[in-house]
């Protein structure tokens, strides 16, 4: 039981390390953090972004982008810090350029082709024009029929 | 059979292409923005003579490598092997280590164990140089021209076979440019 207590503070001990915690200058200053450290990838675990990264890359990003805005610094410019050393794969809002077009004009495309595929589908089912032969038009008036005499 | 029924056919071969395409490519494998630029600045303590610094200026004219490790990193142990035996082999490459977030003593450690394929190895121990280097897995080499522009970058651990086919032929060729 001892072992177990040990053990688990040593373990709540370890995880407190992990959080940093940084005071800010004003609140504005602290929700552009916010902003900035949600809209950066970390490059060791790719889906996550550096806000809610524990990798030890990710907490030398959030302590870069802490003391950039602290000494002044504009959003633009720690983008910029952070595109010049790893690339635009670190935005997860990748900025419009040639490298990006495609995946910029995708969707916009899909859409334009699957509206218009659909669009032409039903102009040709409007202009469908069905005709019955002689024998059908018998049998849909008998139908007819029956159900009006029903009502 | 007309044509447009084809067409459904026809757009998920071309997707199944692409996709196909996507699962051979290494996601972890990000294209650096250093490459063709200026290599960055630093000025760091050399690990076994801290008295001493080392800066990527010392090496203009030369052309040079820059491997990123740390005694604290599997994969670097796995490729140390070959760096070991290309320095063995190479002795006229100009081989820089970056001890990337590491403790000096564990690192010097590590290289009286493992062997010191490298010419200086510098602490990088807050990983500040690296993070202006864009290092985000170790192992990383970095080739560096005469002028010193990052010339390439292996992102993970290199083998005989990368050193071989891509490592040293880009060495030769620069080696034969101007300063």
């Amino acid at each position: 039981m001892k072992k177990l207590v040990l053990c688990l503070l040593l373990l709540s001990q370890s995880i407190h390390a992990e959080i940093e915690i940084y005071q800010f200058a004003t609140p504005e200053l602290e929700s552009r953090y916010q902003t900035l450290t949600e809209e950066l990838r970390c490059l060791v675990c790719q889906n996550q972004n550096i806000a809610d990264s524990h990798a030890e890359l990710a907490q030398d990003l959030r302590r870069k982008v802490y003391e950039k805005l602290s000494s002044g610094e504009s959003n633009e410019q720690i983008i910029t810090f952070m595109t010049e050393r790893y690339g635009d794969f670190v935005l997860y809002r990748p900025p419009f350029n040639v490298k990006t077009l495609i995946l910029w004009l995708a969707p916009i495309l899909a859409l334009i082709i699957g509206g218009f595929s659909f669009w032409s589908l039903l102009k040709h089912r409007k202009n469908e024009k069905i005709e019955l032969s002689a024998s059908e038009r018998e049998r849909l008036n008998k139908l007819l029929q029956t159900k009006s005499d029903k009502q | 059979m007309k044509l447009r029924y084809l067409l459904p056919l026809g757009l998920f071969l071309v997707m199944a292409v692409f996709l196909g395409i996507g699962l051979k490519l290494d996601p972890h494998e990000v294209p650096s923005p250093l490459i063709d630029k200026p290599a960055p600045a630093f000025t760091l303590a050399q690990l076994h003579e801290p008295q001493k610094t080392f800066s990527p200026e010392y090496m203009k004219g030369k052309v040079w490598l820059l491997n990123v490790w740390a005694s604290w990193c599997a994969s670097c142990r796995e490729e140390h092997v070959f760096f070991t035996e290309f320095a063995r082999t190479n002795p006229s490459v100009n081989l820089i280590g970056l001890n990337y977030k590491d403790e000096p003593a564990a690192a010097q450690q590590w290289l009286a164990k493992l062997g010191n394929p490298y010419l200086v190895s510098v602490s990088d121990t807050e990983g500040m140089a690296g993070l202006d280097w864009g290092v985000y897995g170790v192992p990383e080499t970095f080739v560096i021209d005469k002028k010193g522009i990052v010339r390439h970058k292996q992102t993970g651990p290199v083998d005989s076979t990368i050193l071989q086919t891509v490592i040293m032929p880009l060495i030769e060729k620069l080696n034969t440019e101007a300063e």
